[in-house]
């Protein structure tokens, strides 16, 4: 009796002791993301004032705003969504509409996945040799470039999973009434999953909006004011990179505005991506 | 007369219901072409990057042959260079990444689907992924900028005191306490990942069929054990694919490591000492590279991670295949 009681004993201590490494783990992980949010949010809203959006990036030394560079990284960050949404979509119809269970599908999947997870340092390489090189110096449709093969696997997988949540009863209702295939693709499917796309476009964005890697190999950077996409642009993320390494303070104080304002852009985006999601799925049932 | 009229009239809805059939077998046959093509695209953008490195990074290649991946020398002066100074950093790095990861992942997972109480499993799956939708570069700047002197002051006086002195590991662990070198890039490396790991854990613990754990619990298992004798083995291939994906993070990683890591071209048994990786090598000196063979031993670099990180994810992605084809069956 004395054996199973203690048997007994240790099985719960086992679990307790288990238990709490979960708990610990967890605290042990948001703990983090505080320590980070706080950093951003409190060094962000201590430098951050007007001139932000009305001035350029200053000279070294100088004090000065990120105008430019909000502007570069719109602008690029459109390109890529403009870009990279299309051929997304089009190739995650392939993938679910017609060869959703065959090898190539499984194959597109595959490389789909790994374009999906591989460094975006990678994919900022594979541009420069492809546009820099070619065109001969560094230019913001390049970094377009770059940020859309990011955004072109995330767009592939949302509309390919969104597609496939489509019941069939749908299709084969539309095509036994003789619609023609792309018919029933394009104003069938594609409008019952259209929020659910709308969604991968949105975290795609948010993806891209704090991309920095890519962007030091193809838009590079420029201290003026430019809005020609063959030339040089500058970019919030490559800015703050350069400024907080600097060893100016104006400029680590521009940096840490301008992180400020990525992240809280990059978190609300995400939100908002879910709330669509999440409206949507409510407003189905 | 009407006959010939009727007969007429027929062939000419025949002559229309044709025409619109092939118009829209003319727009099918477009759109299935358009969206092949998308398909085709992807599957070509893959191999594409890979060959435009192995092609920018053949002038290295060329001039160093093996010795590229043997040497430690980084010597832009005299147009030496050898990558395993920066492949030792990106393999360390992010084996101190999964080291922290991995068990802090397990253990979040855990809390997420079987301990916490029903209330808090939501909310707090949700901010943990907040993690994974920070910006790299602000954990760079965090890194260098509030955790390193922290760790130089408090944390690593105290490694170098206790740490150093064990009779094997020691010298991993003695060096000054700058704050900046692999083992801080290492926990922020981990600290980044662990969004990642956790949620493909937690999204494999949920496929566990309920009958499977409610037989156990029925059993009188303790909530441990149906987690270590029930809900691991089903998931095992996908945990494991979960931490490659990490992996496949953690070494291709760029703005965080480069902000931490010290950028120094050296050698060293300490943690505690500066060093490089094939990401922060590439992003720091790219734009200062001044000679074609400079250049294309960096291209060659991101090539060799490009090879590392293609290997670790596909194997996740095979391991996560296998729980996804057991479920289908």
């Amino acid at each position: 009796m004395a054996a199973v009681d203690r048997l007994y004993a240790k099985r719960r201590f086992k679990n307790m002791l288990a238990l709490t490494l979960a708990w610990t783990a967890t605290a042990f992980g948001l703990f983090w993301l505080v320590w980070i949010l706080w950093t951003t949010v409190t060094m962000g809203i201590a430098h951050l004032d007007w001139a932000l959006f009305t001035k350029m990036t200053p000279p070294p030394g100088d004090s000065g705003g990120l105008l430019n560079a909000f502007f570069g990284s719109a602008m690029m960050s459109l390109l890529a969504i403009a870009m990279g949404t299309p051929i997304g979509i089009a190739a995650g119809t392939f993938l679910a509409e017609y060869v959703n269970h065959s090898k190539i599908g499984t194959v597109i999947r595959f490389v789909n996945d790994i374009l999906l997870s591989a460094p975006s340092i990678v994919l900022g390489l594979f541009v420069y040799t492809l546009v820099v090189k070619t065109m001969g110096h560094f230019s913001a449709l390049a970094g377009a470039i770059a940020l859309g093969f990011i955004v072109l696997p995330v767009v592939v997988r949302t509309t390919d999973e969104m597609l496939r949540l489509v019941p069939s009863q749908m299709r084969e209702a539309a095509l036994s009434l003789g619609v023609p295939q792309w018919k029933v693709t394009t104003q069938i499917l594609y409008r019952a999953s259209m929020s659910g796309i709308l969604t991968g476009v949105l975290l795609a964005l948010a993806r891209i909006s704090g991309e920095t890697a890519p962007l030091l190999f193809t838009a590079l950077n420029n201290q003026y004011w430019s809005t020609n996409i063959l030339q040089p642009m500058a970019n919030v993320p490559v800015v703050i990179f350069q400024y907080a390494m600097s060893p100016y303070d104006a400029w680590q104080s521009l940096a840490w505005a301008g992180a400020f304002i990525v992240t809280m852009f990059v978190l609300l985006l995400s939100l908002f991506a879910r709330l669509v999601l999440l409206r949507n799925r409510v407003g189905n049932d | 007369m009407s006959n010939g009229n009727s007969i007429s009239a027929d062939s000419m809805t025949g002559m229309l219901i044709e025409h619109r059939t092939s118009n829209s077998n003319g727009a099918d046959r477009l759109f299935r072409w358009t969206v092949t093509a998308a398909g085709i695209f992807v599957l070509v953008s893959l191999s594409a990057a890979a060959l435009s490195m192995l092609w920018g990074g053949r002038e290295a290649f060329q001039t160093f042959g093996w010795k590229f991946f043997t040497t430690t020398d980084w010597d832009p002066v005299q147009h030496k260079f050898g990558a395993l100074v920066a492949i030792y950093g990106t393999l360390v790095t992010a084996l101190i990444a999964m080291i922290i990861a991995v068990p802090v992942s397990l253990g979040i997972a855990i809390f997420l689907t079987e301990a916490a109480p029903r209330w808090m499993r939501t909310p707090i799956a949700s901010a943990i992924e907040l993690l994974a939708g920070i910006p790299s570069i602000i954990y760079g700047m965090w890194g260098l900028f509030v955790l390193a002197p922290k760790l130089s002051e408090n944390i690593y006086p105290w490694i170098n005191d206790h740490l150093g002195k064990l009779p094997l590991a020691g010298p991993l662990f003695t060096g000054p306490p700058l704050g900046l070198g692999m083992l801080s890039a290492g926990l922020v490396l981990g600290i980044m990942v662990i969004p990642f790991i956790s949620s493909v854990m937690r999204e494999v613990f949920l496929t566990v069929p309920a009958r499977l754990k409610e037989s156990a619990y029925a059993l009188g298992s303790t909530t441990w054990e149906v987690v270590w004798d029930v809900v691991l083995p089903y998931t095992r291939s996908a945990v494991i694919g979960g931490i490659f994906l990490g992996l496949g993070r953690a070494l291709g990683e760029t703005m965080a490591v480069t902000f931490v890591l010290g950028n120094a071209h050296e050698l060293s048994a300490s943690l505690l000492m500066p060093g490089n990786s094939i990401a922060a090598t590439i992003a720091n000196e790219f734009t200062e590279a001044d000679s074609s063979v400079y250049l294309s031993s960096l291209i060659a670099l991101g090539f060799v991670l490009f090879i590392v990180t293609f290997i670790v994810l596909a194997i996740a992605k095979l391991m996560l295949m296998r729980l996804q084809r057991r479920e289908g069956k």
